[in-house]
């Protein structure tokens, strides 16, 4: 068979017979080899999101052992050496094992279903960044569980961290840990950014990208920039601990505030990272509930951007305290407050959209519409603190817990649970139960409110945060005693939640493609999607395909039942960054077992870094090489090489093809 | 203007199949790499910046680093860019001979210069664990040495790949990202030259 170099695309209309060719394609094949196999962003995407929500139970339980033993003075449930394990493997699991994966998975299960196309543009990545994730949560949780869980918060400080004042192997697993997730977070942005830019659907230009595009694509661009910092950093901090190098020891010329620098230099861009894309769910899920097109959808796009630059350029916020040269506080100070700019002009859209439109209350309106409200609180609390002298006031306090987890719970977990209640439908077929929604979303606001609204007193108070006790008498009993019941009331809406989803998987109303009568394109496909997303390639023409006739914009028409059929092979459609012109026919690769061979190498070189065992990183070493040579070998499937060779004579073509 | 969603229906156009000459989506994801690795070396440039700025008098630990070897050894890695740039356009001009040649001469210029710098270390009057400027050293080179290590790993596979007849003018993706990917070890390691070999002519941190 001679492969054309180039196609024109058959357009044509949806049918059986073509929808029957695409599944024999499109499918993972059953049993085992599939499950390990496969690169469907789907099934990749629901791994996520049930690994991260795994990950947030566990992260949810060692709090609520915390709120016990802080729920009143002198108490002795944990040693102080416990508790430092504890709120420093808390803090690691939400922040680094919850928050972002969980965005990853809603992010990789929607985009190609929000682009209009069939898979990520690099489906083998994806697959790769799933298995480096869930290996390195099981790394680090394997020290936590030993007792060598990180034990000094989870931005772990040098010379704390360092191995005279810390010398069992928690520093290692956590360094070491963190280094892998890296790994997985470089290469899940690269495949997101890739994907954005180059896999929409014909038409869709960058400014008809659903909002929560922007936002992840934004966070992705700025993780692929920050996260080396970080892993750098703790590379850095391994060498010190077992090689004798002197990064950060300042007996040596080094430089303790080396560590802080490259760790805020990625962890302050990575906080918007966890936060931007969850900002984009709502932007998108809140005007369904409207019912009208979002107010200011260019302001948002641009907040969302504008956000993320200044970012870059706040990182020195965290280091207030350090005694830096008053000239960089200020310029530090300036750029944190200018932020709240973008943040209020977003904060007002969602504002303007409530208010122009007829809000039909569901759970999911519920949870994007006091995302908001949790947002301004968790932002002023920010904005204050960006404040040099009443930040060297409340920094270290409680105040600084409280902030951050308005931010982190109120703009991460809020929307991704309202994301839930949203998207649920498509990806099961069922809707979740709205009776139940309600005491779970209620049972959430107030517990969580009750739980870090008094927060701020109790740092106003002087209460330090990553203490494992306090004395009585510093009026500090009554707010931590509020603080434990609303974590556990807290608590009970997350299970209702759990409950809620149990039930509805089996028992859910079915949803049908459409059950929100919402715009955009992952409900014009049947929930749940077919392998193949979309049977023909569906054209855009504004944001919202879906509304066009109710809008009645004159002569948009977007185009869902006809299209390019693309049936030839496992095929999508490449389009241009910027307009959505088709550019290219992409072939798609198909389920492949070295991004899972390659995870294991990977790993099995850390561990052996872990106990400094050489041969172990090298027989390592070498599945990793040999993982990759098999990814990379050219295929003819794939046109990566010519069909035949291109010499007349003698020559043979590899084994491999 | 016509939509583009009208055109892409109405009148489609010839598209290519798959990876044409550079234009396919594989390179923009060696571009990520790049960009990425790329940070990566900003950031532990920055780390040399930020301690030598805050040292003492006397933080660099050679006050004129010797250039006899680095500098050749240098012009050797960009040369080598060349080199690998000729095995690339042997491919566009469908001559296998010359992209053989290319790929093998930058592989072996990359060697040479891999082993010039195993000399170098050899040849320092300090260790890993000396202070700070040292550790700072010789993780710095070791981080470039490393990638240029896996540049000589996908050179060979390029040779290898060639020489199996993979490839034409229009089919060569790989042979595209493979040579960015030689460039890049190139050119990063000339920031890397800077930083560690003139700027202490320059005063920095001495």
């Amino acid at each position: 068979m001679k492969a054309l170099a180039y196609r024109t695309p058959t357009v044509g209309p949806d049918s059986v017979p073509h929808r029957e060719g695409l599944l024999s394609l499109w499918e993972t094949a059953p049993g085992l080899k599939g499950f390990f196999a496969t690169v469907d962003h789907k099934e990749i995407g629901l791994r996520y999101i049930v690994t991260a929500f795994i990950f947030l139970l566990l992260g949810g339980l060692e709090a609520l052992v915390m709120r016990l033993q802080l729920a009143g003075p002198n108490r002795a449930l944990l040693t102080p050496d416990q508790y430092n394990q504890l709120f420093s493997t808390h803090g690691m699991t939400m922040i680094f094992l919850y928050a972002s994966p969980i965005l990853s998975g809603f992010s990789n299960y929607l985009w190609p279903l929000l682009l209009g196309s069939r898979d990520m543009a690099l489906p083998r990545v994806n697959a790769l960044s799933y298995w480096i994730y869930l290996a390195a949560g099981i790394f680090m949780y394997v020290g936590f569980l030993g007792g060598n869980g990180p034990n000094d918060g989870w931005f772990n400080y040098v010379p704390y961290a360092l191995k005279d004042y810390n010398p069992g192997m928690n520093q290692d697993f956590y360094a070491l840990g963190m280094i892998l997730l890296g790994i997985s977070t470089t290469v899940g942005a690269a495949n997101f950014i890739v994907t954005a830019l180059r896999t929409k659907a014909p038409g869709m230009s960058i400014n008809r990208m659903p909002l929560m595009i922007w936002g992840t694509l934004t966070a992705n661009v700025a993780n692929l920039l920050v996260i080396p910092a970080v892993s750098l950093d703790f590379f850095l901090l391994w060498m010190d601990r077992q090689f004798g190098t002197h990064f950060f020891d300042p007996g040596n010329a080094g430089q303790p505030l080396l560590w802080q620098h490259l760790f805020w230099i990625f962890g302050h861009p990575w906080v918007y990272a966890i936060v931007l894309p969850a900002m984009g769910m709502v932007s998108d899920g809140l005007p369904v509930f409207c019912r009208r097109p979002v107010v200011g959808y260019s302001l948002l796009a641009l907040s969302t951007v504008a956000t993320m630059i200044l970012g870059f350029g706040v990182w020195v916020h965290h280091m207030f305290a350090t005694g830096l040269p008053g000239m960089g506080l200020a310029f530090f100070s300036g750029a944190s407050l200018v932020i709240v700019i973008p943040s209020a002009v977003a904060v007002f859209c969602w504002l303007a959209t409530l208010l122009l439109g007829r809000p039909v209350v569901t759970t999911a309106f519920l949870y994007f519409s006091s995302m908001i409200i949790l947002f301004v609180i968790g932002g002023v609390s920010g904005f204050m603190t960006a404040s040099v002298p009443l930040d060297w006031q409340l920094t270290d306090t409680y105040f600084v817990v409280a902030h951050l987890h308005y931010v982190l719970i109120g703009i991460n977990v809020f929307p991704v649970l309202g994301a839930v209640y949203f998207w649920f439908p498509k990806m099961t077929g069922r809707l979740l139960d709205e009776r139940l929604g309600r005491w779970n979303f209620w049972l959430t606001f107030i517990g969580f409110n009750l739980a870090f609204l008094p927060m701020h007193l109790t740092g106003l108070w002087g209460m330090p945060r990553r203490v494992y006790t306090y004395a009585d008498g510093m009026g500090w009993d009554t707010l931590n005693m509020i603080t434990t019941v609303g974590s556990f009331v807290l608590a009970l809406g997350i299970l209702l939640f759990l409950v809620n989803v149990v039930k509805s998987l089996k028992a859910g109303a079915l949803a049908g493609a459409n059950p929100w009568d919402a715009p955009t394109l992952e409900w014009a496909v049947p929930s749940p999607p077919p392998p193949y997303n979309f049977s023909v390639i569906p054209t855009v023409a504004s944001r919202h395909p879906l509304w066009e006739a109710r809008l009645g914009e004159e002569g948009v028409h977007s185009s869902i039942d006809r299209g390019m059929l693309l049936d030839d092979g496992k095929e999508m459609i490449a389009t241009t960054p910027l307009d959505g012109v088709p550019d290219m026919i992409m072939e798609m690769p198909e389920d492949s077992l070295a991004p899972l061979c390659l995870a294991v190498g990977t790993t099995v070189i850390f561990v052996g870094l872990l106990i400094k065992m050489w041969d172990i990183s090298a027989v390592g070493g070498v599945i990793t090489i040999a993982a990759i040579v098999a990814w990379l070998w050219p295929r003819r499937e794939l046109r990566e090489r010519e069909p035949e060779p291109q010499r007349p004579a003698g020559e043979k073509g590899a084994v491999h093809g | 203007m016509a939509e583009v969603a009208e055109i892409a229906l109405a009148a489609p156009r010839e598209l290519p199949v798959g990876p044409i000459g550079r234009h396919g989506i594989g390179y923009w994801g060696v571009g990520t790499l790049v960009a990425s690795e790329g940070v990566l070396f900003g950031y532990l440039l920055f780390a040399y910046y930020y301690t030598g700025a805050a040292a003492q008098h006397g933080w660099v630990l050679e006050q004129h680093p010797a250039l006899k070897l680095a500098l050749p050894d240098t012009i050797l890695l960009l040369l080598s860019s060349v080199v690998a740039w000729i095995g690339e356009r042997g491919i566009l001009d469908r001559n296998t001979a010359r992209a053989l040649l290319g790929f093998g001469g930058a592989f072996v210029m990359g060697a040479v210069f891999v082993a010039i710098q195993f000399d170098e270390w050899a040849g320092k009057p300090f260790g890993l664990g000396t202070s700070s400027y040292s550790s700072l050293y010789f993780v710095t080179t070791g981080f470039h040495m490393a990638h240029v290590i896996i540049g000589l790993g996908v050179l060979a596979a390029l040779f290898l790949w060639t020489a199996l007849d993979y490839f034409s003018p229009r089919r060569q993706l790989a042979i595209s990202a493979g040579v960015i990917y030689w460039h890049f070890v190139d050119v990063v390691w000339l920031f890397v030259f800077f930083t560690y070999y003139i700027t202490p002519y320059l005063g920095f941190g001495t």
